[in-house]
């Protein structure tokens, strides 16, 4: 048996302290060192595709196509749009200053945080990690990335392949599980980055609040698709397949939860479900390549333990179907299922989907908004008032209209959570801002000193400033020469 | 407590705060109670921390009118939805980024600036649409028992509260699950309210302090020495006798010019104060007994008092510490290593001013650093190679009331900014919408998996539209 050194808390401690030191040496903060390190993750990506879709074959079953289009794909989005803005990303934001301090001239200067944690979960243990490390690097950060324990082919191929490509003194790899995980979370770090779920969410929140650290927290929900009857049904369906069993069987953070629709079109919902979900995966979905499997016994019992409910399995009108040796489980689709039941208040991150029908679809925005507010909401329609409505008043991290998940892949747009489903956001220039100190400078010259801003203090004073925080011009001369 | 926070929640579940207009009327009646009590609010705030009105308006009345007015005028821009460009792929597709408010927010304030940071960030959580407790400090108590009073006057009641109260009101309120904490004060009271928020994974905002260091680089500024001790002593005792979260703790100059400054900085303050700055008017006291305490032993150590170049003396019935300037007090004396955040100014000096970068980088990360220099090299090494929550040059204080500037700190002197749309940002979920159509479909998007889909994806994440026409129109192999 090899001897491996176990990573405590002291050795955590020479971990940051050893960060630190490389990023008080300014190493991580120039341009050079920036783009070098975003190039050699994109050759990593481009060097090893067979090794990492194998990695996440065994990690999950992953179809190699999902594992590029979903994590090999995006990390190499993302890499290739930080090293092209990178450099219009670093320069400062000039800004407009008022007349209160002229003369004078402002801008925005953007600085890394110092070293950074991330925690990445299993899901997509490829992309949740590099994603949000390509945010740290483009932003001059050192950083320490804990990818999960439960995707370990992933894991380790990571470390390896950081370890190859990238600047080993200013990006490390620590894996392991909760004790590991622990012995990071009691350092001091300039800034946390997790991705997972709302226990532990608060447990690094807790750990963040003794060093006065920010966190942006990636939390999931349940994620509602709420779908009107005119529509172009195929193409709903579609989508609503491939956002929930395309995306890693379910088990993705924005994949949908569950479906309202109203009572009356339900059925015709459930059978171009079914339809559609047999031309994707056939007709033993368990035999398909193109579907993950659920990542490991414990996750394969919590999902099954879903179902144990009468009440529940009974409303099963589609799939329903396991196989514990292949921790498989089918596509299911459950219709009424009861409110107060297990699979409608937890997270269900797995491929069980329920439908919930309503009398009237304006009905389904109670229901969202009475839980807790979800990383993602989706609403296939045509009808524009409700589409405003949707957009308006359901609160979530993001909203798609009439598809699921794709806003993901827009790194125009921030992702990120409210509430239960997490804070901050990141993607694009969202990503370098996520893990950047906003530093005001203001630049001030010795001409145009206000003899009125310093004591003794006076009436006239007082008249002065109130023309000048007032912002008037008239009122200001006025004051100047005391007429008023 | 329980019941009063319900008809919060309640008022922001019907929508009550979320129109435009019911926003433009909070913040017009924010301005009107500003007018309307201009009198008694110089009033609360002399008796409270001896401040004079001119002092008053400049540091919190001013400020809070500003913030108020920018954002009645610019709320409709900040409201509206910003466009974002999606890539063609997409087609036909529509993105942008709508600001939503939190829902119900606490606000805890505190008691240097008791009217600008309470009213300040209340302007930002109005201007987002929320609903809002906010907790002003206890320590002064005249200023708010008069705004528990009077707030609710001009302010919808349904959705904004106001609590009077001391820690323990504000551990009482720190157990409900708020949507979003505003804080100010303390790393120590901090490090509580960002544990409490944990449990509820509420998101907070920090305005903490820390020893804000002015440079002061005479070679380069000393053709305009007179402006510029008139700014360092603006900033340090201009602002509530120097208990103020921006206001200079110390200042680092070079060996040889130590005595040149001190003899400029003693001037401007017999100019700013008179003969006996114990008589003056223009001069904030200390808040309390407790702090006179806390600031006066700072002196204690023998080689701390032995360092008084000016000033030192103190009334503690009065609760006056006259404006004090020390010359190189031990390092690791408790004035070098704690927050000053009172009157007594240390005047550190190094050998060559650059060295002042490392000095600041040994220490926390302060909220604010200043730094007079004419030296541009010295000015690109300060910005970047120190961090601070903001740079100000050749000045002090400012930052502080130009709304395009964020303002916040960084580490231990805090996290998230606010002032002018940041107030608005701070206090908003920037909601990411995308709408679709069920035009175009792009086939290859759904299983089963086969190797033109995989072709076609690869094109597509290159945005590579030739090589996807030629694809789908089966001349690319």
């Amino acid at each position: 048996m090899s001897q491996t050194k176990l990573f405590d808390a002291a050795a955590a401690t020479d971990l940051v302290n050893e960060l630190r030191a490389i990023f008080n040496s300014g190493n991580t903060r120039s341009y050079e060192w920036r783009v070098s390190q975003l190039e050699s993750l994109l050759k990593l990506c481009v060097d090893h595709e067979e090794d990492i879709c194998d990695a996440l074959r065994s990690d999950l079953s992953k179809p190699a196509l999902e594992s590029i289009i979903h994590e090999i794909g995006m990390v190499k989005g993302s890499c290739k749009l930080a090293i092209k803005e990178i450099g219009n990303w670093m320069k400062p934001e000039k800004v407009q200053t008022t007349m209160t301090s002229f003369p004078s001239s402002a801008a925005i200067v953007s600085e890394p945080l110092g070293v950074v944690l991330i925690i990445s979960p299993w899901n997509y243990p490829f992309f949740l990690s590099l994603d949000p490390v390509i945010g740290a690097i483009a932003a001059g950060n050192t950083v320490v990335l804990k990818p999960s324990e439960i995707s370990p082919a992933t894991s380790s191929l990571i470390a390896k392949l950081f370890e190859k490509y990238l600047d080993t003194s200013a990006v490390k790899v620590v894996e392991g599980a909760i004790p590991e995980t622990n012995a990071l979370l009691e350092q001091k770090w300039d800034k946390i980055f997790y991705t997972g779920n709302g226990r532990v969410g608060r447990i690094v929140m807790a750990a963040a609040a003794k060093h006065l650290t920010p966190v942006i927290l990636e939390l999931g929900g349940k994620t509602p698709v709420v779908v009107d009857s005119k529509i172009n049904l195929q193409v709903a369906c579609r989508r609503i397949i491939s956002g929930k069993w395309g995306g890693n069987n379910g088990q993705a953070c924005v994949a949908p939860d569950y479906i309202i629709t109203t009572k009356e079109f339900a059925p015709k919902l459930v059978e171009s479900l079914k339809q559609e979900l047999e031309r994707f995966y056939g007709t033993n979905p368990l035999e398909s390549k193109d579907i993950s499997r659920i990542v490991n016994a414990n996750h394969f019992n919590r999902v099954s333990k879903l179902l144990d409910d009468d009440e529940v399995s009974s409303k099963i009108v589609h799939g329903g179907e396991k196989d514990k040796s292949k921790l498989q489980i089918a596509p299911t689709i459950l219709l009424d299922v009861p409110r107060d039941s297990l699979i409608m208040t937890e997270e269900i991150f797995g491929p069980l989907l329920p439908i919930i029908t309503v009398d009237k679809l304006e009905d389904s925005f109670e229901i969202v908004n009475s839980g807790t507010k979800p990383l993602a909401a989706y609403l296939f329609s045509n009808n524009k008032k409700l589409k405003e409505q949707f957009v308006a008043c359901i609160s979530a991290g993001g909203v798609v209209i009439n598809d699921t998940t794709i806003h993901l892949a827009v790194s125009t747009l921030p992702f990120g959570g409210v509430g239960e489903s997490g804070m901050g956001a990141y993607h694009g220039k969202f990503s370098f801002d996520a893990f950047s100190h906003k530093k005001a400078v203001l630049y001030r010259s010795f001409v145009g000193d206000v003899p009125m801003r310093y004591p003794p203090y006076t009436d006239g004073k007082l008249r002065f400033l109130k023309a000048l925080l007032g912002g008037g011009i008239l009122e200001l001369i006025r004051a100047i020469l005391g007429w008023s | 407590m329980e019941a009063s926070l319900e008809v919060l929640r309640e008022s922001f579940k019907n929508g009550r705060t979320r129109s435009y207009e019911w926003r433009i009327k909070q913040l017009s009646s924010l301005i009107q109670f500003i007018h309307d009590k201009e009198n008694t609010i110089f009033e609360a705030l002399y008796q409270d921390l001896g401040k004079h009105p001119v002092e008053i308006f400049r540091d919190e009345v001013g400020i809070v009118l500003k913030s108020a007015n920018n954002a009645l005028s610019s709320l409709h821009k900040w409201m509206a939805p910003k466009k974002k460009p999606l890539p063609l792929l997409f087609f036909p597709a529509k993105g942008e980024v709508l600001s939503e408010p939190f829902g119900l927010v606490l606000i805890i304030s505190s008691w240097n600036f008791p009217l600008s940071l309470s009213l300040d960030p209340l302007i930002g959580a109005i201007s987002a649409g929320n609903t809002a407790v906010l907790k002003p400090s206890e320590y002064a108590p005249v200023f708010s028992s008069f705004l528990v009073a009077t707030l609710p006057l001009y302010l919808d009641d349904k959705a904004i509260k106001v609590v009077e109260g001391g820690a323990d009101v504000s551990e009482q309120l720190l157990q409900y699950k708020w949507d979003k904490i505003f804080f100010t004060g303390s790393p120590r009271v901090a490090r509580i309210v960002s544990s409490a928020a944990a449990k509820h994974l509420t998101p907070v905002t920090l305005e903490l302090g820390g020893k804000c260091p002015a440079i002061f680089d005479y070679s380069s500024v000393h053709s305009n020495m007179k402006v510029a001790a008139k700014r360092i002593v603006g900033g340090k005792w201009g602002p509530c006798a120097g208990q103020a979260c921006i206001g200079i703790d110390y200042v680092l100059v070079e060996d040889k010019f130590a005595s040149e400054l001190i003899e400029s900085l003693k001037r401007i303050l017999k100019k700013f104060y008179g003969e006996n700055s114990k008589n003056s008017t223009s001069i904030a006291r200390i808040v309390n007994d407790k702090n006179v305490e806390r600031i006066s032993n700072l002196l204690k150590d023998p080689k701390v008092a032995a360092s008084i170049v000016h000033g030192g003396s103190m009334d503690k019935e009065k609760l006056f510490i006259e404006p004090t300037i020390l010359l190189n007090p031990p390092l690791y004396a408790d004035i070098m290593t704690e927050e000053i955040f009172g009157p007594l100014l240390p005047i550190i000096t190094l050998n060559k001013i650059e060295e002042s970068i490392e000095f600041i980088n040994a220490r926390p990360k302060p909220l604010a650093l200043y730094a007079f220099t004419g030296d541009e090299t010295l000015k690109k090494r300060i910005l970047y190679e120190t961090s601070s929550g903001s740079v100000t040059f050749n000045d002090t204080m400012v930052q502080f009331v130009c709304d395009s500037l964020p303002f916040g700190g960084v580490g231990q002197s805090g996290s998230g900014s606010y002032h002018g749309k940041y107030s608005f940002d701070t206090f908003s979920h920037e909601k990411a919408v995308m709408q679709r159509s069920f035009l175009i479909e792009l086939e290859p998007r759904y299983p089963p998996w086969n190797d033109f889909k995989l072709k076609f994806i690869r094109l597509a994440y290159r945005y590579d539209y030739f090589g996807l026409a030629l694809l789908l129109l089966g001349l690319k192999k």
